[in-house]
């Protein structure tokens, strides 16, 4: 995956890791690498191994086999106060008993500058995310985005090689997190650190990550920027983890152009095939993407890949009406299909339970994945 | 920024060498603490003990006889006797103080009964006496020429035309109330802690749908706290059951287990019997304290994190109720400790009724008088002292540091073992263990010489027996505190490349002051008080004011001897005041972290 030249070029580079818990395997093989400056994040369902990854970065555990490489240093086996890392834990664990200035004073003390010069430089960083003049208020005393912002300021106190964040934002209200989404981002694009943000949260992903690393039980499933990820995911997991997506049972019928599906064929890209096994198969396509017509309508810019469907029910959504279609062609075993429109297109097509609607699939647009639904 | 990253990157290469020595260094002074920790556990705990119980199967001469001392227990009547009634005084104390530690917990948790600060301090007053004191007041009160058995010196008979009323008090009807008293503070703490972890939203629940005041009783507060009433029966049990200061002075002929081993190792020099008894002792103890220990964990597991504490409402005949109880219960301790005060001050009882000091000089008696007292003193205040370091150190060591995770372990079971062993058998052990010149090894024919020899019979060895006596209690509120700490300061701390000990002086000792204080206070009371663990080890040269307490009753000295246990309460009670100011302070100091 990974060769030792490009792992020379990587300012975070992680070989060939794996870690068990007992019997549990925390992360089987994994490796990925970062770019100076790159933020990347590690994403996936809870126990999927992201925490630990992190960990083993951080220095706080250590894997049972592999390697970890900062600015080309093998700090495999040291620990992690000798990595020069930043950490920003989920809980934020700041010293209660300590003011924000003397939180984020902690580490510079104890590096051997004097007293005065770190209250200047605790100062100077509080300022930096945005929050000058609270340095005397203890952390209880904060709202939960200025800790986390103090917690932040701790972090690079002592301007960090790479910069870890576990779950940044989830302790916080939803309000909050998606103000905090892009001021972190901001920070970290002024401080040009490296970043390793570990998250559960695909928005979240999204929007802060210049690269994703999706995983799954202790593997990394898909490494890729945010917008491939979402438009080309590899597997059926990375469809359904990064937004919605249908899935519909088809069949290979030997041609690489074309699927089975019920009584009709559709036309896909040859690209769009993930290599798998012949025979049974599945078609993906994301709601966003079904493109709804009147019945009947001519359509000069989607010329296949036509069906015939009833709306079973639909969803007011706001921007948008969600549709679920029954989709006439399609096999006996095919579940309904989920489509957005819309607001305004819903209501030109006067849409209401039981009516006749076209529903394409743009080619373009449509995945095919091998095996079984 | 960016001259700030430059300015870092110069101390990096020095900084980076040696990182791996000073890793190892790190890696080997936390196990160092940690050995430390184990070697202290099984030194003071697990060897003695060992030679309690392998002596437990030799004779008199020290000729092995197997099970013999235990048969010879268990046939001949009156040893076995003190078994019996050492069950029966305790499950009957059990039943006095179970019901009503669970009232006065249930009137100040449950109630808006007024005046809970004050009930709160009065339920704990007879911790501040030594349980002699216990029985000496009882016998002022009950005894042959008490206060109740002679009718208030005549004046019940001039007021009421009643005499006198004598309740029979030396045996078992004394020795039970004396340690009904004595489980009572234990059993209210346990059971308003109990009472107190509960979810409001059952009540509010249970009360939406109908159900009577019992039925919510009787289904949802008694179940609440079940694991806490079994706790508190088996705490109460085990505290009568092992005590020996009551027995001592109320229990007349009445034999128990401890007055026996008291017996036969003072009296017949029998010191193997003495092991047997100590062992007999041991078993339910521990059989009691393990029960106990299993059901606090399924506790612990059963309370939902996001519980809604209840609130009392005002419910004007209910709460005149409780403070009427609770304003009972707080007369009864007064009352207690004002006949001690009084009995303590009369020149002679019941004769000549003029008070006076007379009895604070304790010149006439036996037992050691003021130097006894100061002692007290100075192994209370470094028991204190020790005490904090080495139970707050225990658990800081084994619930902080990472690494030799089997080791930690056996040093966290070894810590609890304490609370399994009454007083009397640490003595005991104690005695065995550092009096014996050496030992020798016969599988390998390899003689050791003692080292710690030296230790017999110096004010070390008592601080040493209370710091174990007192250790697992300790032990347990400051893994408590310590647990409360986010787990991820210690990683915080590293990945800033601050030394661990920087984060213990820093954030970890400070937050954890309000504990390392309650344990302070609780090392130094109950090392004033106690008299089991202490009166094998003491010597002629090193009087201890409980056993110059003990003593001086021995010689018919009573007045002396509730004299000096007013000495301890009113220490006890400066104390209390000490350990009161010293925490309100503190917690003033602690508002400013949590006030928003």
């Amino acid at each position: 995956m990974t060769s030792g030249r490009e792992a020379q070029n990587a300012h975070l580079s992680v070989w060939g890791v794996c870690k068990n818990f007992g019997d549990f395997t925390a992360l089987d093989d994994v490796s990925f690498n970062a770019a100076k400056g790159e933020m990347l994040c590690l994403l996936g369902p809870s126990g999927c191994g992201k925490t630990t990854a992190l960990r083993i970065v951080a220095g706080l555990e250590f894997q049972d086999a592999g390697r970890v490489f900062i600015n080309g240093d093998d700090v495999s086996m040291r620990p992690v106060s000798k990595r020069n890392i930043g950490i920003v834990f989920q809980s934020y664990a700041l010293f209660p008993n300590l003011t924000a200035a003397q939180n984020v004073a902690y580490g510079l003390v104890s590096s051997g500058r004097g007293r005065a010069r770190s209250r200047e430089r605790a100062n100077e960083l509080l300022a930096l995310v945005g929050l000058p003049g609270i340095g005397g208020k203890y952390p209880a005393q904060l709202s939960g985005g200025q800790q986390q912002r103090v917690a932040l300021a701790r972090a690079m106190a002592l301007s960090p090689e790479i910069l870890l964040l576990d779950e940044p934002l989830s302790a916080l209200d939803a309000q909050v997190r998606i103000h905090l989404r892009s001021e972190i981002k901001k920070l970290q694009r002024e401080l040009g650190v490296t970043t390793i943000m570990v998250t559960h949260d695909q928005e979240e992903g999204l929007t802060m990550a210049d690269r994703i690393l999706l995983m799954r039980d202790g593997k990394v499933i898909q490494d890729a920027p945010p917008d491939k990820l979402y438009d080309q995911p590899a597997t059926p997991f990375a469809a359904s983890f990064l937004g919605s997506m249908n899935f519909l049972p088809a069949l290979d019928v030997g041609d690489p152009k074309r699927v089975g599906f019920g009584r009709v064929s559709l036309a896909v890209l040859k690209s769009a095939w993930k290599k798998g096994d012949p025979g049974t198969c599945q078609l993906a396509i994301r709601p966003e993407d079904v493109v709804i017509r009147a019945p009947g309508a001519q359509d000069v810019t989607y010329a296949g890949n036509v069906l015939e469907a009833r709306v079973a029910s639909l969803e007011f959504r706001g921007p948008l009406y969600r549709l679920t279609l029954r989709l006439v062609d399609g096999p006996d075993d095919c579940p309904p299909l989920i489509a957005d429109v819309s607001a305004r297109l819903a209501g030109r097509l006067d849409l209401s339970d039981g009516a006749a609607v076209q529903a394409i699939f743009p080619v373009e647009l449509l995945h095919v994945y091998a095996g079984g639904l | 920024m960016p001259e700030i990253v430059l300015e870092e990157r110069e101390g990096l290469l020095s900084r980076l060498s040696g990182a791996l020595s000073e890793l190892m260094a790190e890696r080997w002074m936390k196990g160092a603490f940690i050995g430390l920790i184990g070697v202290y556990l099984t030194v003071l705990v697990a060897l003695p003990l060992y030679g309690l119980l392998s002596k437990s199967l030799y004779d008199k001469t020290g000729a092995f006889i197997g099970l013999a001392n235990f048969t010879r227990f268990f046939s001949e009547a009156a040893l076995f006797s003190s078994l019996s009634h050492s069950f029966f005084v305790s499950m009957t104390a059990t039943a006095f103080a179970l019901p009503l530690g669970f009232a006065f917990a249930y009137c100040l948790t449950r109630t808006s009964v007024p005046g809970k600060k004050v009930f709160r301090a009065m339920a704990m007053a007879p911790l501040l006496a030594p349980t002699l004191m216990h029985g000496l007041v009882l016998i002022y009160l009950f005894g042959k020429k008490g206060l109740v058995t002679k009718g208030f010196f005549g004046a019940a008979q001039a007021l009421f035309g009643v005499s006198g009323f004598d309740i029979g008090l030396y045996g078992a009807t004394g020795i039970i109330i004396a340690e009904a008293l004595y489980a009572f503070p234990p059993v209210f703490l346990i059971l308003s802690v109990a009472l107190s972890m509960t979810d409001a939203r059952l009540y509010e629940a249970a009360e939406a749908l109908g159900a009577s005041k019992f039925r919510i009783f009787r289904t949802i507060t008694l179940p609440g706290v079940k694991f806490g009433l079994v706790s508190a029966f088996f705490v109460s049990f085990i505290s009568s059951f092992t005590d020996f200061g009551a027995p001592k002075v109320v229990g007349g002929s009445y034999n128990v287990l401890a007055t026996d081993i008291y017996k036969h190792v003072i009296g017949q020099q029998n010191f193997s019997m003495g092991a047997a008894v100590s062992v007999i002792l041991l078993i339910p103890t521990a059989l009691a304290f393990l029960a106990n220990h299993i059901i606090q964990r399924r506790q612990s597991a059963g309370v939902a994190a996001k519980a809604v504490p209840y609130s009392p409402g005002i419910n004007p005949a209910r709460d005149r109720l409780a403070f009427l109880f609770c304003a009972f219960i707080s007369l009864l301790f007064l009352v207690y400790l004002g006949v001690g005060l009084y009995a303590s001050l009369v020149d002679v009882w019941p004769y000549k009724l003029q008070l006076g000091f007379r009895h604070y000089d304790f010149n006439a008696t036996g037992g050691g008088g003021y130097a006894a007292y100061f002692n007290s003193l100075r192994m209370a205040f470094y028991s204190a002292v020790a005490g904090c370091v080495m139970a707050f150190g225990a658990a800081y060591v084994l619930e902080k540091f990472k690494e030799f995770p089997r080791l930690r372990q056996f040093c966290s079971q070894l810590s609890l073992l304490p609370m399994a062993l009454p007083g009397l058998v640490i003595g005991l052990a104690y005695i065995f263990f550092f009096n014996a010149p050496g030992f020798s090894i016969e599988a390998i024919g390899l003689y050791i010489p003692n080292p710690l020899n030296g230790l017999y019979g110096t004010m070390a060895l008592l601080v040493l027996s209370n710091l174990i006596y007192f250790h697992t209690v300790s032990f347990l509120t400051a893994g408590t505190a310590l647990k409360q700490l986010d787990n991820e300061f210690e990683s915080v701390s590293e990945s800033l490349s601050a030394p661990f000990t920087r984060l213990l002086t820093r954030v970890t000792a400070p937050v954890c002051l309000p504990a390392i204080l309650e344990i302070g206070y609780y090392f130094f009371v109950r090392s004033m008080t106690t008299l089991s663990a202490v009166i094998f080890l003491y010597s002629a040269d090193l009087p201890i004011a409980a056993v110059a307490v003990a003593n001086m009753d021995d010689a018919g000295d009573t007045a002396p001897a509730i004299a000096m246990c007013m000495l301890i309460v009113v220490t006890n009670l400066v104390a209390r005041l000490l350990y009161g100011f010293a925490t309100s302070g503190l917690q003033k100091r602690t508002r400013a972290w949590t006030r928003r």
